[in-house]
């Protein structure tokens, strides 16, 4: 490490750069116990910026003067102004005694200089124009061939000047490679993929060396994803070494897009989900193009009465299926636009389908409809209600799209379970279930209890009272 | 409040200072360009520079004006700009467009030698200085220090990206040289091992001058060992509200229907908020009950003028009445968050899901669940509400059935859209919702073995035989780290026994629980089996087991990849009981829906 340190300030004294040093290693804690006293010096002077004990003043965030959210929006307003007149009061004359001087005279005893001229001439600066120092070639030599892999990664960590032009052979990056790798920051690693084995192979052999370099790959990987390399990521994909895919690409032509996804090798189950995808999205475009047509036209009088919120292309299929249910519900199944034929192309489960249906007529007041959706015919010709959603939900669902009483009375009524449906009985005020079921319970107290909670000479009064008055009931109290 | 203090907590370090350093080095900065310059701020960097500095600040070094960096093209008259941007590849090809200008580009914290590698690609590079705002660590409250990485969980758990690593070892390293040095450092996680490498070097690396310590321990702990709890929906004040309005930064925004205003107000939660102070840490149903009583306290003290003579009044008015009304505006802003929170939390939707939650915990009507989540992704209610309960149904149960994987994976890219493919299979890369391994040569073993040997040793294999895959292994971890106290036995939320309070006493913090175990045994001796349930990469280092000072009893806790504010709540009340105090450190500050939405690769 001598060596080498000696040998840097050699560079720095030879080279044309602006020189800059190291603070001869200057150790973090001198510094930090420097800048320590100083800021502590400097608190009584700025002491005014931060009561932090002041409610008021804490707000300054939220407070309408003098917080930096603030200062960013008056810029964008003011710069729609075409005279351009400083954002702030010119405040020179006030200025506490804290000024550039005295600042400049802490501050620069704070930090270390030297980071600002190492990164922007840093290493790979020296990389393009070493050649062109023309130096003597031992001397040049001197400077790049001395560091090893590990001193080379320690001062990639630490941001100082290396050259990686050295690690020409396969073996030496992939040694340099493994190195980084070992000091487990991803910086380096992502340096020196990029600066050495990207830069110099061709495909074939990087995806050759990264197969049995996991950690690398995800490095490699996660850099394509960032600067939103399609080509290399689809690269990736083919050869089997990435599950990852950067989506990014969808903006245009998101069908086209997804045709040419269905190559991919995804898992089966996946590339099904895909074809579906691509299925939904040519019949999305049919749709729309033709409600579009519709609506403009005026033809149906469904998109007078609720007009299309937003186009239904991208939507997610359930969107879909919601959007078909309302503007049409009643169509054959032979149309693209029909629920019947939308359930079943995609494989809706029963659930889902119901639950979509019921809240879109629902929607929509059609209660009929609701009430059909539920009607089944058992074999003896009977007409009984059946729903794969618990009766409970149901009445959620009907409820939160403003059902009337004796809508939601009637399902309330099919909850299986007494309790519960007595409960939401008196949550959604449907007295006669209440009273009903009190009755069946014989339940003499309790329906005199709630007696008094229905309204005073009401239907639901008078036949609580008859119901009381009813001497062929055998109440239990 | 209501717990009983076993001994005086210790004084916690003064952390003002780290503000001071990040500002400093800030005007430093700005110093680098003599005279008038713009000021371009990356988004998600206003906040934090919000707390160390402000307008005055920036203007005493002649800064004109300031913008926000966004995704449209950069305008500025001025001939100097200088940016403030983290080192994002896409922020960094924006750059371009200032060619001809003076610029400086400000990197938090880091700069990276992908983006100096974008620039050399654009042809900028060299002709911009590019330096580091070495900004790693900034105070949020007296015990919490945030590294402002929101970052840091989707890079290094999902992409296997280990940048943040150093950048984790700095800021240790910076804790360590001005409060330290640390005594005992404590671990567990693949990153937690890396940071503490990364750290060990730089200390290596530096010189340590001999000070008096004021941190005595560390444990460093990674997020992927615990997803149970970050996944639960928090139902202690500081958490709820950052369920609801997010915090940032300390900070929250409440608005017009807690104000009962028209406008909106921004307002500073931490330990200076002498209302808030009192009930972060506090179970939800007890926060109305205090709140009422303080109200009725201030009602009393402003009552008091009544009676008073004139010198009487005009000593009230100078010396109480401001603090009083500072109170009122307080107390009136949390009974107006705390209304905005019941309106939105008695819904019949919420109690149901924490309900849910509760059965995954204990393992107990699974089937029941399941269709409860069903029917949520049926209705298309929040995706991340849905989202969560899935991971928190597959965390629990080691993966889902096949069955019910695939035919929930498909209700739900049916209910959300197909473009949730990516996030399934991110989920399933960081083993958050994956599908439970067929592994026939595993079930005929154990059943073989099973018909040997008793019940109980066929657990035990079993237990082994699953540590094979990376699984979470709740169950296990649950039932012999005891994190979910039996149901039948009355939890009073007033006076809390232990750290489950914090999910109304149905399970405590996997996380929390760890830390507890390891700080008793004072390492890991003892905790084998759970270190092999968590899949390994445990340590305990002791550096000077001597010490005998208050700086023992401030034990630091480094969360990498974020905690939540109930593990906040957890830790300060373990710390209670232990008659120590925590400082927790973390990359950020997240709950489940940062948690999830880091996840979610849906198209821009």
């Amino acid at each position: 490490m001598m060596k080498s340190k000696a040998d840097e300030e050699d560079y720095w004294n030879s080279s044309k750069f602006k020189a800059f040093t190291f603070d001869d290693e200057d150790d973090e804690f001198s510094r930090l116990k420097e800048s320590k006293q100083a800021v502590n010096s400097i608190r009584q002077l700025v002491d005014d910026d931060d009561d932090e004990d002041d409610v008021e003043k804490v707000s300054w965030s939220g407070e309408p003067v003098g917080s930096i959210s603030w200062s960013v929006k008056e810029t964008a307003a003011s710069n729609q102004r075409t005279d351009r007149e400083p954002a702030f009061p010119k405040i020179t004359t006030e200025r506490p005694p804290l000024n550039k001087s005295q600042s400049g005279l802490s501050l620069s005893s704070l930090f270390k200089g030297g980071n600002l001229t190492a990164r922007s001439l840093g290493d790979t600066s020296v990389r393009l124009f070493a050649p062109e120092l023309r130096k003597p070639k031992s001397e040049y030599k001197d400077f790049v061939s001395d560091w090893t892999p590990v001193e080379t990664v320690q001062r990639l960590q630490q941001g100082k000047a290396v050259s990686l032009e050295k690690f020409r052979s396969l073996q030496d990056k992939l040694l340099l490679l493994d190195f980084a790798v070992a000091a487990h920051d991803g910086n380096v690693i992502t340096a020196v993929t990029l600066f050495t084995l990207f830069t110099l192979y061709g495909l074939e052999v990087l995806f050759r060396e990264l197969e049995s370099r996991q950690t690398a790959l995800r490095h490699f990987i996660h850099y394509m994803t960032e600067t939103r390399d399609q080509r290399l990521l689809l690269e990736l994909l083919r050869s089997g070494l990435t599950w990852t895919f950067n989506s990014s690409s969808y903006e245009n032509k998101r069908r086209d897009f997804v045709k040419s996804c269905l190559s991919l090798p995804f898992s089966p189950e996946d590339s099904a989900h895909v074809q579906d995808h691509y299925t939904l999205l040519e019949r999305q475009i049919i749709i729309e193009a033709a409600d579009q047509r519709a609506e403009r036209d005026g033809k149906m009088e469904i998109f007078q009465r609720f007009p299309r919120k937003a186009p239904i292309l991208n939507m997610p299929l359930i969107t879909t299926l919601y959007y078909c249910c309302l503007y049409h519900y009643n169509e054959s199944e032979g149309t693209y636009s029909s629920p019947l034929n939308i359930r079943q192309t995609f494989k809706i489960s029963e659930k889902q389908y119901f639950a979509t249906v019921l809240a879109a007529r629902a929607k929509l007041k059609a209660w009929a409809d609701v009430d059909a959706l539920f009607t089944s015919r058992n074999w003896l010709g009977m007409m009984k209600k059946r729903s794969p959603l618990s009766f409970q939900r149901v009445v959620d669902i009907l409820q939160k799209n403003s059902a009337p009483t004796q809508v939601l009375q009637e399902y309330v009524g099919l909850v299986d379970d007494a309790e519960l449906r007595i409960s939401l009985a008196q949550k959604h005020k449907c007295h006669d279930i209440v009273i009903n079921t009190f009755r069946d319970m014989k339940d003499r107290q309790l329906l005199m209890e709630y007696r008094k909670k229905v309204e005073r000479g009401s239907a639901e009064e008078k036949k609580i009272d008859q119901l009381l008055n009813n001497v062929q009931i055998r109440w239990k109290n | 409040m209501a717990h009983g203090v076993r001994r005086d907590s210790p004084k916690v370090p003064d952390f003002s200072l780290l503000k001071r350093l990040a500002r400093d080095q800030l005007i430093y900065l700005l110093e680098q360009l003599p005279g008038k310059k713009d000021l371009f701020i990356e988004a998600d960097l206003m906040s934090p520079l919000d707390r160390i500095a402000n307008v005055s600040t920036l203007k005493q070094h002649e800064v004109d004006k300031l913008y926000k960096v966004e995704n449209k093209p950069i305008i500025s008259a001025s001939d100097q700009l200088c940016f403030l941007i983290r080192p994002r590849i896409q922020t960094v090809n924006k750059m371009l467009i200032c060619k001809n200008k003076s610029l400086i580009i400000c990197i938090f914290p880091v700069q990276f030698y992908a983006c100096e590698a974008v620039m050399e690609e654009q042809g900028i590079f060299g002709d911009v200085t590019t330096d580091e705002w070495a900004f790693y660590l900034l105070p949020l409250d007296d015990d919490i220090i945030s590294l402002e990485l929101p970052e840091f969980f989707r890079d290094n758990f999902l992409a296997g990206d280990q940048r943040w690593v150093r950048t984790a070892g700095s800021a240790l390293h910076l804790l360590h040289s001005l409060y330290g040095p640390f005594s005992k450092i404590y671990g567990i996680g693949r990153c937690s091992k890396m940071t503490y490498e990364s750290w060990r070097k730089q200390v290596e690396e530096g010189e340590q001058r001999p000070r008096q310590a004021e941190i005595g321990s560390v444990f460093l702990i990674d997020r992927d060992v615990d997803f149970v709890t970050p996944l639960c929906s928090q139902v202690v004040y500081e958490g709820l509200v950052d369920d609801i309005f997010k915090i940032k930064c300390g900070c929250v925004e409440f608005g017009p229907d807690v104000t009962s205003s028209d406008k909106s107000i921004k307002v500073m939660l931490n330990s200076q908020d002498k209302v808030f102070s009192e009930i972060r840490n506090e179970h939800f149903s007890n926060v109305f009950g205090f709140l009422s009583q303080k109200a009725r306290n201030l009602q009393t003290a402003y009552d008091k003028r009544q009676g008073m003579d004139i010198q009487q009044i005009k000593v009230f008015v100078s010396e109480e009445l401001k603090g009083l009304k500072q109170e009122h505006r307080l107390l009136s802003l949390h009974i107006g968050a705390s209304e905005s929170i019941m309106k939105k939390k008695t819904k019949q939707d919420f109690q149901e899901l924490l309900k849910t939650e509760h059965c995954l915990l204990e393992g107990f009507e699974i089937r029941e669940s399941i269709s409860f989540i069903e029917e949520h992704i049926n209705r298309q209610v929040s995706t991340i509400e849905s989202l969560k309960l899935l991971c928190l149904l597959s965390v629990t149960e080691n993966g889902l059935l096949p069955k019910d994987y695939r035919s929930l994976k498909a209700q739900f890219l049916q209910s959300y859209g197909v473009d949730h493919l990516l996030t399934f299979s991110n989920l399933r890369q960081l083993g958050l919702l994956v599908e439970q391994q067929p592994g026939e040569t595993l079930t005929v073993m154990e059943s073989k073995v099973g018909k040997l040997v008793n019940d109980k040793t066929a657990g035990k294999l079993t237990d082994a035989f699953s540590s094979l895959a990376k699984k979470s292994n709740f169950r296990a971890l649950s039932r012999k780290l005891n994190l979910v106290p039996k149901s039948d036995e009355e939890y009073d939320l007033r006076v809390p026994r232990d750290m489950a309070y914090i999910f109304s006493g149905a399970y405590v913090p996997l996380s929390c629980k760890l830390i507890e175990q390891v700080l008793e045994r004072d390492g890991w001796t003892g905790l084998e089996e759970i270190s092999r349930l968590l899949n390994g990469h445990e340590f305990a280092v002791i550096v000077d087991s001597k010490q005998e000072n208050d700086a023992d009893r401030i034990i630091l806790v480094m969360f990498l990849g974020g905690c939540t504010f109930s593990e906040i709540s957890a830790l300060r009340f373990l710390g209670k009981e232990k008659g120590c105090k925590f400082i927790v450190v973390t990359t950020a500050i997240t709950n489940s829906s940062r948690l999830l939405e880091a996840l979610m690769d849906t198209p821009v």
